[in-house]
């Protein structure tokens, strides 16, 4: 191969490096009305009364709206594909308020400081209700997060809102409480992951405007342009011809940016004023009222034999969805989906799970969805149940894990096509130095160094489900236009694109222009999420350019005067093996623009029946203050199966990056809320990230497999990657001190209180 | 979001301190804290441009403008040499460069802040501010006083030979700290070396002497969250560390009594019981290092 | 009030109100590059050089910078270029969001000190927060620069 396998450039590295203007607010026209939100100060409240009408005369307010103006149908913000599995239980300003930051008015003037001032003269006036902050009391609790009788579900995902139910649901193969009965040694501990934010560097921001059809136009940091424009038809009520959502370059998405958190408040002004309008969520916004990890609770029981032959798990999720539903039906599923079939020696499992509704910040997508959280739970349960057998983590996992070839009951039966786990561990293992360094090693100066490992997978796309697709055209130099509606969140996923549509070309991956995401101009694509891009997404250029080919050859067989059968085409010239003639790729570009009736151009769709999993293995090494509980990470090791590696510097940064968001939420990225339910955690001063000196020494090396339905064998890799960092960490930490932490963060308070 | 209605770059201390007596006006620092306030401010008053952003050394001291930047403490050798680096070390992981270039001594100390590294560290050395009106002071009794409309128009570090411990604890590297101590050792007649040597076996100490000088010993514990307090060893304890062989346990006791004068409380970062852990941890690991390095007592100064 | 500043070389003189932060007046000035990511000055992204050293722009007044030169990285683009290929060449920009702020503090960096340990590189760059690339391809574009530099590249000065 040739561009695919590559460490290519990406194609905006120019413009990103040198700081171009290139992203939402950078391109905003200077007239926007500037569109900021009053918000609920309480967790559970009604609105009494509302009353703007001194607001608005503060000079240059244009609007101000409250619940009494907008559409009273529900929605989801969620970017799903539809029928969504996330429950319509939005509006777009809603009378009743239920978590601290729901929006209570959209404010719009021309500066920001006219609308700040208008902020403070609304008075609002509530009825503050109990609320659920606890999300083990939520369910059938007297207190109703949505008692709304128009709250409906779409799919039947279990969901009752009565119940204060967003999802519920039980799945098992083989008899489990019988096998577990026959296991000689029985593991059962409960796991918890907070909600955990993605915290990209670019908040959340979205300019909206009329075009001169009257249509709206709206420019935002998304990664599901389609999916917004389908929220924006429900949540106003208008027919999807008059929207057009388009983004440009985006400062960092994770899946925060895969539910619709800031697009439906400008989209309003604008669509009722006619004027152009923009939001930019403060940092505070977007730590308080978007769109984070779900928390989630997670009970495993797992039980072997005497001999370390694993042979059932059972597993239970609590899921707390917050205020709304998005992705709570679904992420929840990944928790047991996506770890469950790690372990291909298991003679039945379990896994049920309930998704409830609180009076906290609503979830939605980051990076592993709900796997990230099930990861954490089984490969520390795992990790556990190792020392109860006596046996090494490393080994008892070579005994267990799944292998090429297998079936994966948990894993809705697909087999692994192509599975390279048993290599990634063992060269993780051989990296981090496991045999000579496992369990841990007293330094003597009060430091101990101890190791931890863990293994992951995730999928490729959401089988059936995903759509991908892809527009390549031929232009008259021989050059190649691709649009796609993919969302290059700064992935680089236009590059990795092109490189596919370059290897099938037979061309420069420079000779590939890559544009969208764009409602109006790009092939429908349901987005950038559930690790699709590249395989689904990829596929689909694949298979256009493949068509394209064709279609470049019957022009030139025609411009040969010969069969295509008799045409020897390269990429560049095309021949008539009989007469020796040939015409150029420019020729036949030139040609198909001249008394032609055969576009040069092809879209084609895919979608996969299975979603191939990507696999890995993450060891680490840390150092740990016995008495401080300060711990410094050593080194990581990261060994990912993604299948054939498209771009290698993309893949390692990838990775690399991930594992830095997993080392935060491992140890010290916290979310805590007052007894009042208003979260603490509301700015990077609070929420505490990791500094390029918090991380350690990283090395990634892949261990491909390779994929026969994905694109020249490829898989997935964005969100495998955060997989393994807490629960190796979580590891390392109990072979330093003795003791298991099971709830994230693992702080230093609780290692050096805890060993106390 | 911050409002200032106008901005006065002041041309004299006199007239600073006229515009600061009204309550609306205020004397901008690094403006780290004040553009994160909703404050209404009428007036801001801009000291920059009387000449307080430089570091001066004589023979005695080091007098600190209010409007040096923790990035110049930081990279100033004057300040390296007296403090034998915990000025360096106690602001180095305060957010970043840029934020350090900002912040200025003047504003750290004003404000007298519960989690201020600069405080724990200033307070652990013989330093005094000089006040517009209230003349110069000690650091420790301006630590304790109430917020005025007063000017800190200078920090002034006294060189007196000495040995000086920072430590820290935080949750991330570049955070506010969990807690802050410092540990000072210096002598009482600001004399010579008392100790001529020193037996090193395993981690214990043993001091044999020689001719008996007298420390003071000083102890700051910040972070808790409250502001920083200073602990002083009391004259029993500077003996023993002076005169006996001085066994680890000891100095763990001690510490362990040093601690138990600090009180602590709870926020985000941590609960009491942890930070009265971590102050006894820190407050040993800092008395072992200064244990550790007593015998070079005024060596710095000759070194200068 | 007025002020006149030396903005990427260039004098200005403008009438604007006190409580303008600089983040806002360069934006203003088509200085796009500059970008806001928190509202605490924790996470670099707004990094400028008030009289060439980084300071964060979103937590100066403009009023201070009065008489003073700021440069952006639209005044530095050579340098950008130059040193941002060896970041591109580890697709260690990811997004860009956060990249203007960290190439000017890295271009600071390198004017203080040309041949920096890593350590030495961690630290100075400490505060600049970047969410995609975990930092360690930041770090090898950062070193293959600085050895392209030893090599003979052309001056990092302007």
């Amino acid at each position: 191969m040739q561009t695919v396998g590559q460490p290519i450039r990406k194609k905006d590295a120019e413009a990103l490096v040198t700081g171009k203007p290139v992203f939402t607010d950078d391109l905003a026209m200077k007239d926007c009305l500037i569109v900021k939100l009053l918000r609920s100060p309480h967790a559970n409240a009604m609105l009494k009364k509302i009353k703007t009408d001194t607001a608005k005369l503060v000079p240059g307010i244009e609007a101000i709206y409250t619940w009494e103006d907008v559409p009273k149908h529900r929605f989801t913000l969620a970017g799903q594909t539809y029928p969504e599995p996330s429950p319509y239980d939005r509006l777009i300003l809603d009378r009743h308020v239920r978590y601290v930051g729901d929006p209570v008015a959209i404010v719009a003037g021309e500066n920001e400081e006219c609308v700040d001032r208008a902020l403070k003269m609304i008075k609002a006036e509530y009825e503050v209700l109990p609320a659920v902050l606890d999300f083990h009391t939520a369910k059938d609790n007297e207190v109703l997060v949505h008692p709304e009788d128009n709250w409906k579900a779409l799919c039947p995902v279990g969901a009752d809102n009565q119940r204060n139910l967003c999802a519920e649901e039980e799945s098992h193969a083989g008899d489990v409480d019988a096998v577990l009965a026959g296991c000689d040694v029985i593991l059962e501990e409960t796991y918890h992951v907070r909600a955990a934010q993605q915290t990209m560097m670019e908040t959340f921001r979205t300019v909206c405007y009329k075009d001169a059809y009257g249509r709206l136009n709206v420019m935002s940091s998304s990664q599901i342009v389609y999916h917004v424009r389908r929220i924006l038809s429900n949540a106003l009520g208008i027919s999807k011809s008059k929207i057009r959502v388009f983004k440009p370059r985006i400062g960092g998405g994770f899946g925060a940016k895969q539910t619709a958190v800031s697009e439906i408040y400008p989209a309003f002004v604008t669509w009722m004023t006619g004027k152009p309008s923009k939001i930019i969520f403060t940092r505070e916004e977007t730590q308080t009222a978007s769109s984070p990890r779900h928390e989630m609770e997670i009970t495993v029981k797992l039980g072997a034999d005497s001999e370390g032959n694993i042979q059932a798990i059972n597993m239970y999720t609590l899921s707390n969805t917050g205020a709304y539903g998005e992705h709570g039906p679904t992420t929840v599923g990944l928790s047991g989906h996506k770890s469950i079939p790690l372990y291909g020696s298991l003679k039945a499992h379990r896994f049920s799970y309930d998704v409830v509704y609180t009076n906290q910040m609503s979830a939605g997508a980051y990076r592993g969805y709900g796997a990230t959280q099930g990861i954490f739970a089984l490969e520390s349960a795992v990790n556990e149940l190792a020392e109860r057998l006596h046996m090494d983590p490393v080994e008892l996992r070579m005994k267990n894990m799944v292998r090429e070839g297998q079936v994966m009951p948990a894993y809705y039966g697909e087999t692994a096509n192509s599975c390279a786990l048993d290599r990634c561990l063992m060269r993780a293992a051989e990296m981090i130095g496991w045999k000579e360094k496992y369990p841990c090693r007293d330094m003597g100066d009060g430091k101990i160094r101890s190791v931890g490992i863990a293994m992951a997978m995730q999928g490729s796309c959401i089988s059936s489900v995903d759509v991908g697709s892809a527009t390549v055209k031929l232009n008259e130099d021989g050059s190649y236009m691709m649009s796609i509606a993919a969302a290059d969140m700064g992935t680089g996923c236009d590059t990795i694109l092109a490189q596919i549509a370059a290897e099938s070309l037979e061309c420069p991956v420079g000779n590939i222009a890559v544009s969208g995401a764009d409602t109006d101009t790009s092939p429908y694509d349901s987005g950038s999420y559930a690790s699709s891009t590249t395989y689904i997404t990829g596929t689909a250029v694949r298979h256009a350019c493949e068509q394209l080919r064709e279609k470049i050859c019957s022009q030139a067989a025609r411009m040969l005067e010969c069969g295509a059968e008799e045409l020897e085409y390269d990429g560049n010239v095309a021949k008539d093996v009989k007469s020796g003639k040939t015409v150029t790729l420019e020729e036949i570009g030139v040609a198909s623009m001249c008394n032609n009736v055969q576009a040069l151009q092809v879209t084609e769709s895919y979608s996969s029946p299975v979603s191939p999993p990507p696999f890995m293995a993450g060891a680490v090494e840390i150092e740990l203050d016995k008495e401080t509980g300060q711990v410094e990470i050593l080194d990581y090791a990261a060994v990912v199966d993604c299948g054939t590696v498209v771009n290698p510097n993309l893949a390692r940064v990838q990775t690399e990056g991930a594992l830095a968001q997993g080392i935060g939420m491992a140890l010290y990225e916290n979310v805590q809320y007052t007894d009042k339910g208003k979260l603490l955690n509301n700015s990077l001063m609070q929420y505490k990230i990791p500094s390029r000196l918090d991380v350690g020494r990283l090395r990634v090396e892949f261990e491909s497999s390779y994929e026969p339905t994905g694109p020249f064998g490829a898989k997935s890799i964005g969100e495998i990657v955060i997989n393994t960092p807490a629960p190796a960490i979580a590891h390392a930490i109990a072979n330093a001190t003795g003791s298991k932490f099971r709830e994230l963060p693992i702080t230093s308070e609780k290692i050096a209180m805890g060993a106390r | 979001m911050l409002k200032i209605k106008q901005y006065i770059k002041a041309e004299s201390l006199a007239q600073a301190y006229e515009l600061n007596q009204k309550r609306n006006n205020r004397i901008i620092g690094g403006m780290l804290w004040l553009k994160m306030s909703n404050a209404q401010v009428q007036t801001a008053i801009d000291l920059s441009g009387l000449g307080l952003d430089r570091i001066e050394e004589t023979e005695e001291e080091c007098r600190i403008g209010c409007m040096v930047t923790l990035r110049e403490l930081e990279m100033n050798q004057s300040l390296e040499r007296l403090s034998g680096g915990i000025v360096r070390e106690s602001v180095k992981n305060i957010v970043g460069v840029q934020f350090r270039n900002l912040a200025t001594v003047g504003g750290s100390l004003f404000g007298r802040f519960g989690f201020s590294d600069v405080l724990t560290c200033f307070l652990a050395m013989d330093t005094y501010v000089e006040l517009y009106q209230g003349g110069i002071i000690p650091l420790e009794e301006f630590a304790e006083r109430k917020r005025d409309n007063d000017i800190l128009v200078k920090v002034i570090v006294k060189k007196t030979p000495g040995k000086y411990v920072y430590l820290s604890h935080r949750n991330t590297k570049t955070d506010f700290p969990v807690l802050t101590a410092a540990v000072s050792c210096v002598y009482k007649n600001g004399g010579q070396e008392p100790c001529k040597q020193r037996n090193h076996k395993s981690a214990d100490f043993e001091c044999k002497d020689k001719q008996k000088m007298g420390y003071d010993i000083k102890v700051v514990v910040g972070a808790r969250p409250a502001k920083a307090i200073c602990l002083r060893v009391s004259e029993e304890w500077s003996d023993k560390l002076e005169n006996r062989v001085c066994q680890t346990a000891e100095i763990e006791k001690l510490a362990r009594e040093l601690a138990e004068q600090v009180q602590t409380g709870t926020n985000m970062r941590a609960g009491a019981a942890y930070r009265s852990h971590l102050a006894e941890v820190l407050i040993k690991r800092g008395l072992l290092k200064i244990y550790g390095d007593i015998q070079g007592i005024g060596g710095d100064r000759h070194a200068d | 009030m007025q002020i006149s500043l030396v903005l990427n070389g260039k004098k200005i003189t403008e009438e604007i109100t006190p409580d303008l932060l600089l983040i806002d007046f360069l934006r203003n000035h088509g200085c796009y590059s500059v970008k806001r990511g928190c509202e605490t000055s924790n996470c670099g992204l707004c990094t400028v050089f008030l009289d060439k050293k980084p300071v964060l722009s979103c937590s100066v007044l403009t009023a201070r910078t009065d008489g003073h030169a700021i440069d952006t990285l639209e005044g530095l683009q050579d340098e950008a270029k130059e040193f941002g290929a060896f970041i591109a060449d580890q697709g260690a920009e990811q997004c860009g969001f956060c990249n203007p702020g960290m190439i000017m503090n890295a271009i600071a960096l390198f004017r203080e000190n040309a041949d920096p340990t890593d350590e030495e590189i961690k630290e100075y760059l400490a505060g600049n927060l970047c969410r995609c690339s975990g930092y360690e391809g930041q770090l090898r574009g950062i070193r293959a620069f600085l050895e392209y530099k030893r090599q003979g590249g052309a001056s990092c000065r302007q």
